[in-house]
């Protein structure tokens, strides 16, 4: 059964709709990258998993709850979806250590002792291991944004939304947190990437989806996509960023 | 002139700096508490609890203190509720001050980027958890310096109680001006007192200022 269910949904900002009809169903352990350009709904798409954004028509069903409902409680679908931001939103004020228990021990009722062993293994996992007491303004662009990749996986969600994670970034960072977010696509955890590093999508993507203007042009495999794009505007789109 | 009326009645002055001080601090904490509730009705999504907050700001901002405190000690006892000036002043004081705090916090909690409160959220936080934990605490940080000042407002308008009869700075000095008409040397004496009070305060803001900064970017 499919873990991230939409069903004809729509939404606006205002008058401006946003997303169009979109269906869109993701299989469990899926790495789905979305690109197209910028305000194509693109991120409003994912914002709207774990109800960042709320859908004005449709269904919205994450394993098996539906978002959509204002009676469902959102919380226990956010504690299954892990997200990571452009701008990495890390705590200023908590130290890397606080950033990443924080959730775990107020959410989960962890006990504090096993919540920072599993934010060290976490922090060694994406390469940071010594940097449990910075605080994020000590740190690299490239490595808040590997922090932010731990504190979302310290509350074990079985989804992880990418808002364009290497937008804001150096060039030279980039890499560096595409590695990490290559290294956990193989873990079968289900992802959902929006961004615009194709490299990253053809290398660990199992399907991409490209749309525009509000509404899915095309989805396909990596191969389908980057050598035989059906749609001219998915065409149009690869032309000009490839 | 004579300046020995603040030597000889120095023990009811000191005792009045007291009073002012008991009246300042609860005062302020009555303020803070009512302009953590103010800023947040303030920055939440129902429009009924912004309507509240925004009508509490506005009705309590453009009246004057004074009436607040008027109002409080003599026309409450007209539907049963007496109290004395000091408390009357605490109040009004509080109340009063709470408004402005209130929309000092909001500011602060609006400065705050919207991702950090979409950060929390998305981690299961309570939407209070999430204020409580990420958002006010980044937000006093930059609102510091204005919570100082509105401290220091607060200690200075506490000498309206001394029109309810409070014995504070001012109404001790009032007493001894009108017993021995040595109203330079009081009034000067008082000026002094409130700066005793005034400018720790405000050497005190900077340091908590400072001390917050480390380790914030």
């Amino acid at each position: 059964m499919a873990i991230i269910e939409f069903v004809g949904v729509n939404k606006w900002f205002d008058k401006l709709h946003v997303l169009r009809d979109v269906d869109l169903s993701i299989e469990r352990g899926e790495v789905v990258v979305v690109i197209g350009p910028s305000g194509s709904g693109k991120s409003t798409l994912i914002r709207c998993v774990n109800r960042l954004e709320t859908v004005q028509d449709g269904q919205v069903i994450v394993d098996g709850q539906h978002v959509e409902d204002p009676r469902t409680d959102i919380r226990r679908v956010r504690q299954e979806v892990g997200m990571v931001f452009q701008q990495f939103n890390l705590y200023p004020h908590k130290t890397v250590m606080q950033n990443i228990t924080m959730a775990p021990i107020r959410v989960k009722k962890m006990p504090r002792a096993e919540a920072e062993k599993r934010a060290h293994e976490l922090l060694e996992r994406v390469g940071i291991g010594e940097k449990h007491d910075a605080y994020p303004g000590q740190l690299s662009g490239g490595q808040q944004q590997r922090v932010a990749i731990a504190r979302a996986l310290a509350m074990s969600p079985k989804i992880l939304l990418f808002d364009e994670p290497t937008s804001a970034l150096d060039p030279e960072m980039i890499k560096e947190v595409l590695d990490v977010m290559k290294d956990l696509a193989h873990t079968g955890i289900t992802m959902v990437v929006v961004t615009h590093e194709m490299g990253f999508a053809r290398e660990v993507a199992n399907r991409v989806i490209f749309m525009d203007a509000g509404r899915i042009i095309e989805v396909g495999s990596p191969e389908h996509f980057f050598q035989a794009p059906e749609q001219d505007r998915t065409k149009l789109f690869l032309s000009k960023i490839l | 002139m004579r300046w020995s009326v603040l030597t000889d009645n120095l023990d009811i002055l000191l005792q009045g700096l007291l009073v002012t001080l008991q009246v300042s601090v609860l005062a302020w904490l009555l303020a803070v508490a009512i302009g953590v509730v103010v800023a947040l009705l303030r920055v939440t999504r129902s429009r009924a609890a912004r309507f509240l907050g925004t009508a509490y700001v506005e009705f309590v901002r453009n009246v004057p203190l004074l009436v607040l405190i008027f109002f409080l000690f003599f026309a409450l006892p007209d539907i049963g509720i007496t109290l004395s000036g000091f408390w009357a002043g605490v109040i009004g004081l509080g109340v009063y001050t709470g408004a402005f705090i209130g929309e000092v916090l909001r500011s602060g909690i609006l400065g705050v980027p919207r991702g950090q409160l979409e950060a929390a959220l998305s981690s299961g936080l309570t939407y209070l958890q999430a204020m409580r934990l990420v958002i006010l605490p980044q937000a006093i940080r930059t609102t510091i310096p204005p919570l100082g000042n509105q401290t220091i407002n607060l200690i200075k308008n506490s000498s309206l109680t001394a029109a309810v009869s409070v014995f504070d700075i001012l109404g001790t000095a009032n007493l001894i001006g009108s017993r021995t008409f040595a109203f330079t040397p009081v009034y000067i004496g008082a000026a002094m007192l409130y700066l005793v009070l005034t400018i720790p305060a405000a050497i005190g803001v900077n340091a908590v200022e400072r001390r917050l900064r480390i380790g914030y970017r």
